[in-house]
Parts: structure tokens; C-alpha cells; sequence
């Protein structure tokens, strides 16, 4: 396979369930995990008879989403019914919009937005089989509480090149819409969703190929699987002097395969009908003002921020800002701690995530934000060492708790003095591994790795690595 | 008895709120006379009157007949149709509880076309019902349930929607009064839906007053119908009695040569644009040159929006299932084939097809330009006249089965009617005489949210027409087991 002589070429179509409090065109409440159909009323069962009415929440959540990705809002947005018969859909059609969206245009980071769009979710399926799967199910029962949920859909241009830089930039739009504070954005949970469309073509030529739907890809590692993998079927069937096909696939993670949910000859035809039942969703200068009035700082221009302010590397700054809650303790322990130093605290945080589970709120933890920025404080004054201060947060992770005291308690404080014995386990350390000491008397600086790393051992990692180097060099007489 | 029976619904209520007359004996002696129709004009009865006494209301008790399409709670309510077998709403339509807290408790559902797609009611799941004018002949429809029974005494008053005439045109047919308010003026929320664009709730009564009156009582805003508006000024009882300096087009394009009004009918019509020009009236003709291809226009959109409407009846949640093989599919397939009748069936294909992909600009796109063309007419010729008029149906009641095998001559039914709704003003009809013991309608259309004036026009119009009602009444020797000491059925 001569993958370098083609270039993918991708857009993602992503929908977001919106956290208002009630559903997108009816007042049942939204929830997750509650009883199958509780959530539920004339409206959202579609009853006959019942009308929409849009829920001003949400359109809210959709001026933000719009804002924030840089879009052109329209003045007058439509409504239309996208019709098809499903059991999910209980009026045979989802409201959706087609051809006047809510918003278009835009970019986020190097990929553009096509468009933005309002909608409302379906109901979801439970089928009652052994598997679990829609194939030898006995029966299926469907729950009416997420039908009707807000949903956002979010239109890339095809812009993406590569499965990764697919999984980097749906990390940055989740990191985005959590900032707003619009969703959940939970992919396992399906308040994020995310289609890929993906074609391939040769390097070199500016026209598209044809292109597949991947449906669904419910994380963000099956989404850079799913899309590598469609990309390889693509190149394969090209090169072997196949064709790709119009379809609509699906891609098992079990299995790392894709198979065909629709061909092109089965493509719906959805018959399109302006929303009879609504009048046209008209943004007025209030409700754009509103919108603007609850944008946060977004991630990227944090990222931005912390690079050109504080001097962290891009890729430490993405990694904080992209998670909201980790930049927000970030900054709240650089207040607090006065005159911590941006940089080092900022190297701190992935001690931290790693002690308290890579996806917790460290604002949640027990840590307290000052408590971090004195810890590293004390690394930078070497009054502990960075191993002892690994322990140290340990032990802040489990029982919380101020960094002096638990040194003072634990007796972690470095090393260091001539009362404290460091001097003679350095000895020993000579005496242990005279090899390595006439190395170093020799002139082989590095040889000193082994000895440092017996008087590490020793004082469980208290002393403080540069004392201990000295030491050794003065005992050796070679300063 | 016969005398309670001469009360319209607003005398009915005023004897009530003077204590001449007992609303539950009202109540009672409709709710008897409904329960042994001739006419199938029912498809539901009340069985009592309701438990308590209705606290003071403006409507004071005086009980209304509701078209089938309303969804009244814990009530059937199948829109004619027999998809909905069985079903029971959970809730009520805004209109229909409006017009209860008024005082206007539920005595009836009517009968209607299935889902109000029909001139004759006989598309109705529940077999067709007759006209108590002549009982071998449609009522007109989709409203003929409601029509007849306010015709034949078995309701005092009673409400319909209109789509593209199914309030007036059977008003007409039945020798009543039926009002198609501005489209926005009245609540959709609870009426099974038809077309959404085009349906709207509105009275049929026995004269004018009562429909003001049961107006005033149904129009407003509701929060649950995004579409609804209200009127803009409360609905006045109808006072005038001249029509002084009223100018009234009748446009050539309804009633000329090629508009195939039947004679019987254009001779009512223009003795009553004589007693008009009497009473002040300015007569003169208008243009209102799209006309011609409203019902085009209209046999696009409606169907458009059915087929969407329609969807929902899947026998997945409520009303019918026929089980299929195993499959979901043939669910669908056998529970719609059985459940819908051949009307609504041909107004689901013309709809989908009318919405298919590559057909959709040259049907559904063109047909919404006609009908903005159609909406230019009426608003050029509202700069010149007050009110457009036209009879109301190109006919007088026809034989049942008669056009039953024709669609094209049933849709052609709706020729003077369709305009409005596609223009979504607001129109009424009156009875203006009788052609061979038959009545005919005699149609005002006026600016949307005009109410106000068309209702006054209408009613010094009905004062000096007179119209006589009571052929239509029917005697209890008439009802459904006369005679018979068990009173059967």
C-alpha cells in the first residue's frame, strides 16, 4: 500500500445534546439513567394533536456555540421536518433545519465550520435479547426520556487530514462547548456524537473523492481507529483498482472492521418540509447580546495566553486549557500560591491528574490549589526533594492537608547539614561501590549516577541530588 | 320543548342567566336528542350532564358539539379515522377547554371526513351522515357532522375546522352559519392536524351572534400553538343593521362563467348582492386573477403537509396495529393499509410524491408561490373593497355516493372556499335562501383580523335575508326510536 501517495481528506459532523433543563421543543425534563419513559408527555410522544414550541434555552445554547466558533448568524432561521419512519420517532419526522440553519460559516482552530444547526434527539432503542444487539432480539422497547433533547449539529468543511489531527481538534471543540457550558460532551454517555465523512485522493489533486459516513464513533480513540481504518479500506480499493462507493458505514471496535449500515441506493430520501408548526426562529439583537454576555474565555485563546503570559510550552498549554477544569485550578493555585512559578506548578499538573485519575475534576480533590503551589514552593526553595515531594502529594491526594505540616509530621524535609547523618551514608555509598568512586575520582563525571542513587535509596529519596553530588566530590577530595 | 329547541345558543344562555331555564334540562334535552340521531352525525355522546353545576359562566352552561378531530381528554377522539381506533387523548385541546371554562360544556363529538379530508362526509370511518335538509344527501364536509347537527336541532351550537373549506362549505349545505377565523386567531394545539398551514378551529351555529359569541371565546394566544396570535381587538357582538358605504368585490374568477356555479345558485347569489346594494352596499366586480389555481395550489400543499402529519399513525404507540410478519416493516404496512381510508391513503401519495427529492421545486416550491401570489390578490383587492364575496359552494347539497367515485368533481367543491385559507384571512358563510328546498351559502372573505367587520356585515346581511331554519329541525317524531316505549339504540 502506498498510503503517502494519497492524502484523506475528512469532515466531521458532530452532535451535541444541549444541558438545558427541559426538552427542545416540549417542558419534560432532560435526564440520564432515569426509568424508561418518565420523562415524557403528549408532545414528546408525539401524540396527535400536539404542537412544538422551541425551547428559548436552547437557542440560546446554539447563539453561544455559533459565537464562539467565529459563525454568521441568521436573522431568520427555519425549522423543517426531516421525515422518515423509525420507531424513535414517534412523529414520524425529527425537526430539524435545512436550508436556513441557525448558523453558518466560522472556524475553530485550522478546520472551518460549515454550518451550525438546531435539532431534536430521538428516542433511544433498548432491545431485549441476551446480546443486547438489535440482531435476535426478542423485542425492543423504546424510552421516550431522551426524545426531544436539545441537540446542536456542529458541520466541519473537510478540512482534516489525519485520524489524529480528527481525535486533536474534536478535543479541542469538546473542550470549547465544556467552556461554554452547554453539554455534558460525554461521548460514552452520547451527549457527543460524532460522524466522520472521509474520502481519499491523490497527493497533489484538489478534487474530492468519493466519500463514506462513518457513523458514530462513540470515543475518541474509535474515532481515529475508525477513520485510519476507513482510509486504509479506501487506499486498498483504490489501488487494487477498485472504486469507493457512496455508503454509510459503521466501524465495530471489537473487531476494528467496518460494515455497511446503507448504500447509496438505500439513502433515504427525507422529503424536506418547512415546519409548518413553527414560526421562524428570528435572533434578535437581545438574544445575540445574551449570547455574546455568556461567552467565556475559550480554550484556545487560553492556551494562547498561557503561552504568551506565563511561557508554558504549546503543548503544556493545550493540555491545561483544553481541560477547563484543570486551567481553572492551574490558575486558581498561581493566585493563591503567590509567586509560584507558572511553568514549574504548570509541570506539577500532570503529578496530580496522574494520583487522582487522568479524567477528575482536581478542584474536587482534596488538594487544596494554594496547598499545590506551596508544595512546589518548597521543591523550588529545596526544602524538599521532587521525589519526597511525589510523596508528600501522595499522601495530600488522600488525606488533603498542608504540604509543611505533612513534611514536618512524615520528616520528608531534605537532607542536608552535617547533624542530619547524610554525610556518613555518603560514605557508605563510597564504601559500597569503590569501583564507581575511582571513576569518578578519575574524572568520569557520570560515574557518580550510581552512588547518588545509593544515598537516594537510602534516605527515600529525601536528600537532595545536587548536596549529595557535592558531598560525594568532597569526600573524594576532589573539590 | 319546541320552544327551548327556537333558542339559539346565546339566547339559550342568556334564559339561563336569568333563570328561565335550567342548563342541565338544556343539557338533557339535547344530549336525548343526540343520542337518537338519524343523521350519524355522532360519533360520541356525552352520557350525562356534567356532575356539578357549571359555576356562572358567560356560556352559562349551554353544552357544544365538537368536531371528532378535537382531542378531548379521556374522550374518543379519532379524527374520523379508523387508525385511531380506540384511542383516548390524554389531554384536551386549548379550544375545546376555553370554551368549557367558558361555560360550553361537551355534549358531542361529530362526525367528519377522515381527518378532515372530504366535501361530503363520507370519508368517515364511522359511514357517512346525512343532511336533514334532504336526507338521501350529503351534509358537505369535512365538518358535516357538525353542520347537520347544529342544522337539525341536535346541538345548539357546535364547532369544525377549516382547511380548505370544511367549516364553510358544509354551513352552507345545512342552512347554518360557519366562520373560518384569521389563521392564528384560535389555538391549534389538540386538533388533530390536517394541514398545518391552512387548519383553524371556528364555530357553526345557528346565526351570526353565536358565532361572534363562541369566537370570543375561542380566539387567543395560546403558549403551546407557536403559530397562534389572537385577534387584535376583542370580538364585539354583531350590531349593525345596514351595510351602508360597504363595498363588496365579487371576483369573476369564482363566480364568472367558468366557475361552474349551478344556477339555483348563482340565482341566490345575486338576489342577495341585490338585498346588499339595499341595504347601501357597494356591489362591483373584482379581480382576484390567482384564484383559478388555489385548488391546484392547495391539492399540492395540504397533501404536502398530511403526508408529514400523517406519519406518526405507525400502530408503534396508540390506535391500531394490525401485526406484521415478525418484522417492522410489514407492521407498518398493514396497520396503515387498514387503518386509513382511500381518501386519506390518495392524499398521502400526492404529498409524498409532492415532497420527493427532484419534485420538490416544481410541486411543493411553485405551489407556495401561487399562494403568495394569492395572498397579493386579496390584499390589491382589500385596497379597494371591504370584503370579497362569493357563494359559498358552486353547489347545493348533492346526492350521497354522487361524487364519491370522482375526486376531481369532489375537490372542485372547495373551489370558492380555498382561497382564503391559502391567504389565511378570515371568512364566513351565511345561508342565503334555498335553490330546489336546498340551501345555499352565500360567502364574505375580509382582511385577516377583521372578525369584527365581517361579522357585522354578516350579520345586517342575515337580518334582511331572513333565512328560515326550522324545515331542517327535526321533529322528534324524526329521531331515532320514536315511537318505541324503549327508545332504542
Amino acid at each position: 500500500m502506498s498510503g503517502a501517495a494519497y492524502e484523506p481528506v475528512i469532515g466531521l459532523e458532530i452532535h451535541v445534546q444541549l444541558k438545558t433543563r427541559t426538552k427542545m421543543f416540549c417542558g419534560c425534563e432532560l435526564s440520564f439513567g432515569d426509568p424508561a419513559n418518565v420523562h415524557t408527555c403528549p408532545v414528546c410522544l408525539g401524540l396527535p394533536g400536539t404542537l412544538p414550541v422551541t425551547n428559548e434555552r436552547a437557542v440560546h445554547f446554539g447563539l453561544m456555540i455559533g459565537l464562539a466558533l467565529g459563525c454568521q448568524i441568521a436573522p431568520r432561521s427555519m425549522f423543517h421536518r426531516k421525515n422518515y419512519f423509525y420507531p424513535d420517532l414517534p412523529k414520524g419526522y425529527q425537526i430539524s433545519q435545512y436550508d436556513v440553519p441557525l448558523c453558518t460559516g466560522g472556524a475553530l482552530g485550522d478546520v472551518r465550520i460549515h454550518r451550525v444547526h438546531l435539532e431534536e434527539d430521538a428516542a433511544k432503542l433498548v432491545h431485549v435479547s441476551e446480546s443486547g444487539r438489535i440482531h435476535g432480539a426478542d423485542t425492543t422497547i423504546v424510552d421516550f426520556n431522551r426524545g426531544g433533547t436539545p441537540l446542536v449539529e456542529i458541520v466541519t468543511e473537510p478540512d482534516v487530514r489525519s485520524p489524529e489531527q480528527a481525535r486533536e481538534w474534536l478535543g479541542l471543540l469538546r473542550a470549547t462547548l465544556r467552556a461554554l457550558g452547554v453539554s455534558d460532551v460525554n461521548m460514552e454517555e452520547g451527549s457527543l456524537r460524532c460522524d466522520a465523512n472521509v474520502s481519499v485522493r491523490r497527493a497533489g489533486s484538489t478534487e474530492l473523492g468519493t466519500k463514506t459516513e462513518l457513523k458514530n464513533m462513540n470515543s475518541f480513540r474509535f474515532l481515529e481507529r475508525g477513520v485510519r481504518a476507513e482510509i486504509e479500506r479506501q487506499i486498498g480499493l483504490l489501488e487494487s483498482g477498485g472504486e469507493v462507493e457512496l455508503a454509510t458505514l459503521h466501524f465495530d471496535p471489537a473487531t476494528g472492521r467496518l460494515s455497511t449500515l446503507r448504500s447509496k441506493e438505500e439513502a433515504h430520501d427525507y422529503r424536506y418540509l418547512p415546519e409548518p408548526d413553527l414560526v421562524p426562529l428570528v435572533a434578535t439583537d437581545e438574544m445575540l447580546e445574551a449570547a455574546r454576555a455568556a461567552l467565556p474565555e475559550l480554550p484556545a485563546a487560553r492556551a494562547e495566553r498561557f503561552v504568551r503570559d506565563m511561557g508554558l510550552s504549546g503543548d503544556r498549554a493545550r493540555e491545561l486549557a483544553f481541560r477547563g477544569d484543570q486551567a481553572d485550578y492551574f490558575e486558581s493555585a498561581l493566585a493563591e500560591g503567590k509567586g509560584a512559578d507558572p511553568v514549574t506548578l504548570a509541570n506539577w499538573m500532570p503529578q496530580l491528574m496522574s494520583r487522582i485519575g487522568p479524567e477528575a475534576d482536581p478542584g474536587g480533590s482534596r488538594v487544596a490549589p494554594a496547598a499545590l503551589a506551596a508544595l512546589v514552593d518548597m521543591v523550588k526553595a529545596r526544602r524538599v526533594s521532587r521525589d519526597a515531594a511525589g510523596e508528600v502529594l501522595s499522601r495530600m491526594v488522600a488525606d488533603g492537608g498542608d504540604p509543611e505540616a505533612i513534611v514536618e509530621r512524615e520528616g520528608l524535609g531534605v537532607l542536608g547539614g552535617d547533624d542530619d547523618g547524610l554525610a556518613e551514608i555518603v560514605a557508605a555509598a563510597i564504601a559500597a561501590d569503590p569501583a564507581a568512586a575511582e571513576q569518578v575520582r578519575s574524572g568520569n563525571g557520570r560515574a557518580v549516577g550510581p552512588l547518588v542513587g545509593y544515598v537516594m535509596r537510602e534516605t527515600k529519596g529525601r536528600a537532595d541530588g545536587a548536596d549529595v553530588t557535592r558531598l560525594i566530590r568532597t569526600q573524594l577530595g576532589l573539590d | 320543548m319546541d320552544d327551548i329547541l327556537e333558542l339559539t345558543g346565546a339566547q339559550a344562555a342568556a334564559a339561563i342567566t336569568r333563570g328561565e331555564l335550567d342548563a342541565r334540562e338544556l343539557f338533557e334535552l339535547y344530549r336525548e336528542r343526540a343520542s337518537r340521531d338519524p343523521l350519524n352525525a355522532f360519533t360520541w355522546v356525552a352520557e350525562a350532564p356534567p356532575a356539578s353545576d357549571p359555576a356562572p359562566a358567560p356560556l352559562a352552561g349551554v353544552p357544544i358539539a365538537v368536531k371528532d378531530l378535537y382531542c378531548t381528554e379521556g374522550v374518543p377522539s379519532q379524527a374520523g379515522s379508523r387508525i385511531l381506533e380506540g384511542y383516548r387523548p390524554p389531554y384536551t385541546a386549548t379550544v375545546v377547554a376555553r370554551l368549557a371554562a367558558a361555560g360550553a360544556p361537551l355534549l358531542a363529538k361529530t362526525n367528519q371526513d377522515e381527518f378532515a379530508m372530504g366535501s361530503s362526509t363520507e370519508n368517515s370511518a364511522f359511514g357517512p351522515v346525512r343532511n336533514p335538509w334532504d336526507q338521501e344527501r350529503v351534509p358537505g364536509g369535512s365538518s358535516g357532522g357538525s353542520a347537520a347537527a347544529v342544522a337539525a336541532g341536535l346541538a345548539p351550537w357546535a364547532i369544525g375546522t377549516d382547511t380548505g373549506g370544511s367549516i364553510r362549505q358544509p354551513a352552507a349545505l345545512c342552512g347554518v352559519v360557519g366562520l373560518k377565523p384569521t389563521y392564528g386567531a384560535c389555538s391549534r394545539y389538540g386538533m388533530i392536524a390536517f394541514a398545518s398551514s391552512l387548519d383553524q378551529a371556528g364555530p357553526l351555529t345557528r346565526d351570526v351572534t353565536d358565532a361572534a359569541l363562541l369566537l370570543s371565546h375561542m380566539a387567543g394566544r395560546d403558549p403551546c400553538d407557536s403559530t397562534s396570535i389572537g385577534l387584535r381587538e376583542p370580538v364585539t357582538l354583531p350590531s349593525r343593521s345596514d351595510l351602508k358605504g360597504v363595498r363588496l368585490g365579487v371576483p369573476e374568477e369564482l363566480t364568472g362563467a367558468d366557475s361552474g356555479v349551478q344556477d339555483g345558485v348563482r340565482a341566490r347569489f345575486d338576489e342577495t348582492l341585490a338585498i346588499a346594494e339595499n341595504l347601501g352596499a357597494i356591489v362591483e366586480p373584482c379581480r382576484l386573477p390567482h384564484a383559478p389555481h388555489a385548488l391546484s395550489a392547495y391539492y399540492l400543499i395540504a397533501p404536502a403537509e398530511a403526508s408529514a402529519n400523517l406519519a406518526r399513525y405507525d400502530g408503534v404507540r396508540y390506535g391500531l396495529r394490525v401485526d406484521g410478519d415478525d418484522d417492522l416493516l410489514s407492521m407498518y404496512r398493514r396497520t396503515r393499509a387498514a387503518g386509513f381510508g382511500a381518501e386519506v391513503k390518495r392524499r398521502i401519495m400526492l404529498g409524498t410524491y409532492a415532497l420527493s427529492s427532484g419534485y420538490y421545486d416544481a410541486y411543493y416550491g411553485a405551489a407556495q408561490k401561487v399562494r403568495t401570489k394569492i395572498a397579493e390578490d386579496f390584499a390589491i383587492a382589500f385596497g379597494t373593497f371591504d370584503f370579497v364575496v362569493t357563494p359559498t359552494s358552486p353547489w347545493t347539497a348533492f346526492e350521497l355516493g354522487s361524487k364519491a367515485q370522482d375526486p376531481l368533481a369532489m375537490y372542485l367543491n372547495d373551489f370558492c372556499t380555498v382561497p382564503m385559507p391559502l391567504a389565511g384571512i378570515p371568512a364566513i358563510s351565511i345561508p342565503a335562501g334555498l335553490s330546489d328546498g336546498l340551501p345555499v351559502g352565500f360567502q364574505f372573505a375580509g382582511p385577516a383580523f377583521g372578525e369584527n367587520a365581517l361579522l357585522d356585515a354578516a350579520f345586517a346581511l342575515e337580518q334582511a335575508l331572513e333565512f328560515d331554519q326550522r324545515p331542517a329541525r327535526l321533529h322528534e317524531s324524526q329521531l331515532v326510536g320514536a315511537g318505541d316505549a324503549e327508545g332504542t339504540q
